[in-house]
């Protein structure tokens, strides 16, 4: 099982790594831009509210930060277009995150369904400075991104690559987090904080820091995504589509879980690409949009992953395969037979 | 000087009108643990409603009343016995996503039928205005506030001296134990969310009145309803009320006096500020609710 | 010495007086019983000492020292643990993640690993044992019995070794097996040190187990002292029957 499961993921990897060179098709690669892009951003957004259970409608605040950090760097230190500003996205990051930290400890003082409305109003407010000060921003004007001196061909190609590093850096940071004491006590606090802050997790510190990680990546992606297009405009970098789009993706594929938002991100987002530019039908979009996340919702509330794990642990069990849930009630009950209890406890 | 009275008198007829919508969204908290992220766009649809029996069927916009409001009512109770009823587990936070997704298909739907050119409800006396205080005082706003006062009254008639009205607050407080003395809480609910709605129909006339609009607006709309329910306390009618006054006076008073734009920020400003304080808005309750 | 005393606490929820001035002391090593018929006020003297409420007036004392606002993790950090009448343990985390949530590291660098030490794998493990959940390390917490739910509890709040340990109605809903067994465990924890103040209604359990007991009634203390003299006060028999 385990070699199957390596191989499995190698192959996808040399996929990802030769899809440029397969399919040389600008518009194709442009979506798969996107996709990796939106997978990035969803993925890092579940190391937050997938974890800890906070709900956040407001990282477009950090996807708009990154994008104008990158812009006002750029334009600062007089930065060409080309390779240059891929290496500035790591500052970038830290940029975002220096922003979520008096920000995360001021929203995190609420509860979760407040939590929810101040990230929604610490958005608006965000849009509007963008609006409103154009000292800075340049405001509705919006502000241009170096141009690459690349040719149209070759033009996707290091946007992929980078896009992908990013991609494959946040998973990695997911799996850590998901995979240690640390993401253990995240998850303690989605299930019951109170609890986990009597039993000595130090509940304020551990979410600040999965808001700040989170924001890293988002933040980078914002800029990734605005040098991507060339240009920076205010309701597009502070867009409340990209909440809702990220948590819709987040929720497809299991939000709370590694793989999840993963794959919601991969089946989601090409979608919308297509549905965005080829749909001339006013209002369709948003029909469909809704209409999906509802369908999902209702049906499948755990996501695609979790169903799917379900669905795969039940069909074990009823081939007779033992389950760890179903052998461990067997032994559970032998244990109490032995005890000379009575069956099962209270 | 002037100018500040007239944004004092302005921000309480226009809150009032807030606070219409805003009691329907903090209502519905109240007793379904349910955030309507759509209650924004319902104001819309009642907009819409209200211009479309305006434009084709010459329809008045304040008589049109007597057909929004039972028209929304019937769908807020169709929501939420479609979407909200199947709603089981972690109310509040699902309840968030599926109240966006339909806000999200009748936003569509609104786009498709009204395209997203930007409209206004008219109607002979929206621009005439009353001469006071050495100011004009457009005779809609005015309509706007009586219709606000004479809803938000009878809503309170129907929450503290009714019989339905006990077994809403009872639902409020603790579901289990109203069921346990023979309320059936379902139908609270699922009245309620008409009522909710309802509201949203009433409000949405006023602004539709007094703002051009389209579909898209009502993601500002949601997002001041949201601010207002929060500070105000969620699930207090009397926060929702005087939230919705406070906010939209010191929003005036800020536009006249700075400048519009900070208006708006400061709207939003606030609510973090104010929350600093006191987590649990002006009239909420900090423990959490009982079941 | 009165390892934990809350004096003259009072705690009202609107027009509720669920406690009023109510003095309990508990005697370092013991084990108390709180008793008292429903809605004397038991579970809130316990929140207010636990920090979970605010009192109204009164105070806390632990070791001596008056507590400032108490909160959970203040509370805890003081060596006290609580289980509830409701168990609050992990429902989505299996057993084992249960009881490593509350294994305590030191240093943030520990942090990024999960099984970082045989340690306290084996630390986990023991406590499992303790009270017979071994096999049952995998399972996801919600899955288990409300009795294998407590049993939980009382395991992962011992991971920190408190010295006082608040168990709110551990004998209610699971069977007389596993009530023995609880009352040897807690027995066991006692000879080692840990003072105990259990709030139950199970008569029975408290008779056998506690030094002192003593009675809420209507959210203050009507009576303290032996099991035997207890049972037999009127004022007791009184607040049973009549209140």
């Amino acid at each position: 099982m385990k070699i199957i499961r390596t191989f499995g993921l190698l192959a996808v990897l040399a996929l990802l790594l030769a899809f440029p060179l397969l399919f040389g098709d600008p518009a194709v690669t442009t979506i798969a831009i996107f996709t990796l892009l939106f997978a990035g951003a969803t993925v890092a957004w579940n190391i937050f509210s997938g974890y800890t259970g906070y709900i956040s409608l407001g990282s477009a605040v950090f996807y708009g930060v990154g994008g104008y950090a990158l812009a006002l760097l750029c334009k600062a230190w007089n930065i060409q277009g080309g390779y240059m500003p891929f290496l500035l996205l790591p500052l970038v990051g830290l940029i975002a995150s220096a922003f979520a930290i008096p920000l995360g400890w001021i929203a995190l003082r609420s509860s979760r369904h407040v939590f929810v409305v101040i990230t929604i109003a610490m958005f608006y407010i965000f849009q509007l400075l963008a609006f409103n000060l154009p000292g800075i921003t340049n405001g509705s004007d919006g502000m241009f991104l170096p141009s690459p001196p690349w040719d149209a061909a070759f033009f996707n190609t290091p946007f992929y690559y980078v896009s992908l590093i990013v991609l494959l850096l946040c998973f990695f940071v997911s799996w850590w987090v998901r995979n240690s004491k640390y993401g253990l006590g995240l998850l303690a606090i989605r299930d019951d904080e109170e609890r986990a802050l009597s039993l000595g997790v130090k509940t304020g510190a551990y979410k600040l820091v999965a808001f700040a990680i989170s924001a890293f990546f988002i933040g980078m992606i914002g800029a990734l995504v605005n040098y991507f297009i060339g240009s920076l405009y205010p309701a597009f970098a502070f867009s409340p589509a990209f909440d809702i789009t990220v948590a819709l993706m987040a929720f497809l594929g299991g939000v709370g879980t590694l793989v999840g938002p993963l794959v919601g991100a991969l089946l989601l987002a090409p979608l919308q690409q297509y549905l965005t530019v080829q749909l001339q039908i006013v209002g369709l979009d948003l029909i469909l949009f809704g209409s999906l996340l509802l369908a999902v919702i209702l049906l499948l509330p755990e996501g695609i992953v979790p169903s799917l794990r379900k669905t795969w642990t039940r069909w074990k069990a009823s081939r007779g395969v033992r389950s760890p849930v179903a052998g461990s009630r067997e032994k559970e009950e032998k244990a109490l037979l032995a005890k000379g209890g009575r069956e099962g406890n209270g | 000087m002037t100018l500040i009275i007239e944004a004092v008198v302005l921000g309480i007829l226009t809150g009032s009108v807030y606070a219409l919508m805003a009691s329907g969204l903090t209502l519905v908290f109240g007793v379904l643990d349910i955030i309507n992220i759509a209650q924004g766009i319902l104001v819309i649809v009642g907009a819409y409603l209200s211009y479309t029996l305006e434009k084709y069927f010459h329809i008045d916009i304040i008589l049109g009343l007597l057909v929004t409001i039972p028209a929304l009512f019937l769908l807020g109770i169709g929501i939420e016995w479609a979407f909200m009823r199947r709603i089981k587990r972690d109310r509040v936070m699902i309840s968030i996503l599926v109240t966006f997704a339909v806000a999200l298909v009748i936003e569509g739907l609104l786009n498709f039928i009204f395209t997203p050119n930007y409209v206004q409800l008219t109607a002979p006396y929206i621009d005439a205005a009353l001469p006071v205080f050495g100011f004009y005082l457009p005779y809609i706003y005015l309509f706007g506030f009586l219709l606000s006062v004479v809803v938000l009254t009878l809503l309170y008639f129907l929450v503290y001296r009714t019989k339905f009205g006990f077994g809403l607050r009872a639902s409020m407080q603790d579901r289990t134990a109203a069921a346990l003395i023979g309320i059936d809480v379902e139908r609270v609910q699922t009245v309620t969310f008409g009522i909710g709605v309802a509201l949203a129909a009433a409000g949405g006339m006023v602004f539709g009145a007094t703002n051009p609009f389209n579909a898209a607006t009502s993601y500002d709309l949601i997002s001041r309803l949201l601010v207002i329910i929060v500070l105000g306390g969620m699930g207090s009618l009397r926060g929702a009320l005087f939230a919705s006054l406070a906010m939209l006076v010191i929003s005036d008073i800020i536009d006249v006096v700075w400048s519009p734009v900070w208006a708006n920020v400061v709207f939003f400003a606030l609510l973090i500020v104010l929350l600093l304080f006191r987590p649990q808005g002006f009239f909420g309750r900090l423990e959490g609710r009982k079941q | 010495m009165n390892l934990l005393e809350a004096l003259n606490v009072s705690k009202a929820f609107g027009g509720i007086h669920a406690l009023d001035t109510c003095t309990v002391r508990v005697e370092q090593g013991s084990i108390a019983g709180l008793i008292g018929p429903n809605g004397s006020g038991k579970t809130t003297l316990f929140n207010v000492i636990t920090g979970y409420e605010r009192p109204d007036t009164g105070v806390i004392r632990f070791n001596g020292k008056t507590v400032e606002k108490p909160t959970p993790d203040k509370v805890f950090g003081m060596g006290i643990g609580r289980t509830f009448q409701l168990t609050r343990i992990f429902p989505r985390l299996t057993v084992m993640e249960n009881m490593h949530v509350a294994v305590q590291r030191r240093g943030a660098a520990s942090l990024l690993s999960r099984w970082s030490s045989s340690h306290e794998q084996r630390q986990a493990l023991e406590l499992l044992e303790f009270v017979g959940l071994t096999t049952l390390q995998d399972m996801p917490a919600g899955n288990l019995s409300y009795g294998q739910k407590k049993l939980l509890e009382f395991a992962f709040i011992l991971i920190a070794q408190p010295r006082v340990i608040l168990l709110d109605e551990p004998a209610g809903g699971i069977n007389p097996t596993v009530i023995n067994e609880l009352r040897d465990r807690i027995r066991d924890l006692n000879r080692r040190g840990v003072t105990f103040l259990i709030v139950e209604h199970n008569m029975e359990f408290v008779m056998s187990i506690c030094d002192t007991v003593t009675v809420l009634h209507r959210g203050t203390t009507i009576a303290s002292g032996s099991p035997q003299a207890v049972r037999s006060n009127p004022a007791v028999l009184e607040a049973y029957l009549g209140g």
